[in-house]
């Protein structure tokens, strides 16, 4: 087969990081988790009675509801991570903004992961 | 400097060559919806952090979800499950394409009609199930 990069892109060399395989690979673990945890999950808020502060601070702080709560955001945090910086390598070709966006997701990934891990243990104490 | 050899490399059709079908609307949806749930689990966070910090704070939330927007909240909530339960459905059938089944294209075409009815069906199951909620 032909050579498929060209002139301009070896000399630029850059080239595969090899960390794709990684990323494929955690999007699907992450999205077999979902698939057990997304049904509990939407169960679980359903089958409330009401939205008040009583019911929904009963309902989270049980030890499960705490526990599926911990699992589906860790879960979810981690593929929304994943599947936002694959739009973001898609779409934005502007190296400046392309990395301001990668950063400022895994930024505000983990910061939501933070204060929602920390709510639902303020819940559950 | 030498000009970059094209010729030879292979060109793929770009976006406007296309006509729309089913199993194209069904791939932007997926990313559609994926994006929609990243910004459902921004506001459950908020809801989280709301309902930790103590009733003070969440009454803000209930009378806001009692006044006049809160039929805009009822919509976002069947929104979110709708994307959920779509990006879901979808999500399966990307992971049966990593298996390498379900590449015809007339079942490809059918598969995406029938996820999307899937979803809407499914949406309106869980919400009349949950009737407490609306």
């Amino acid at each position: 087969m032909a050579e498929l990069r060209t002139p301009l892109s070896r000399a630029k060399g850059l080239g595969s990081a090899r960390s794709g395989s990684g990323h494929f690979i955690a999007q699907r673990v992450s999205a077999v988790a979902l698939m057990l945890l997304i049904p509990v999950f939407v169960w679980m808020i359903a089958r409330l009675p009401d939205m008040s502060y009583e019911t929904a601070r009963a309902a989270i702080g049980s030890p499960l509801g705490a526990l599926v709560l911990l699992l589906t955001l860790t879960a979810a945090f981690y593929h929304m991570r994943l599947g936002l910086q694959v739009v973001i390598e898609d779409y934005i070709s502007k190296p400046f903004t392309r990395a301001g966006l990668l950063i400022a997701n895994t930024l505000l990934v983990a910061g939501l992961w933070l204060v929602a891990l920390f709510s639902i243990l303020v819940i559950a104490a | 400097m030498a000009k970059p050899s094209t010729a030879n490399r292979p060109l793929s059709p770009h976006v406007s060559i296309w006509r729309w079908h089913a199993t194209m609307a069904s791939s932007i949806l997926h990313r559609i919806s994926g994006v929609a749930n990243y910004t459902g689990a921004v506001l459950v966070t908020i809801w989280l952090a709301a309902l930790a910090a103590g009733p003070e704070v969440y009454d803000g939330f209930e009378a806001l979800r009692a006044g006049p927007l809160g039929v805009l909240f009822t919509l976002g909530l069947i929104g979110f499950t709708l994307s959920l339960t779509y990006h879901m459905l979808n999500g399966i059938r990307h992971l049966s394409w990593d298996l390498g089944l379900g590449f015809d294209p007339k079942g490809s075409n059918l598969r995406s009609i029938l996820i999307f009815a899937g979803a809407v069906v499914i949406t309106a199951a869980i919400w009349l199930a949950a009737g407490g909620l609306v």
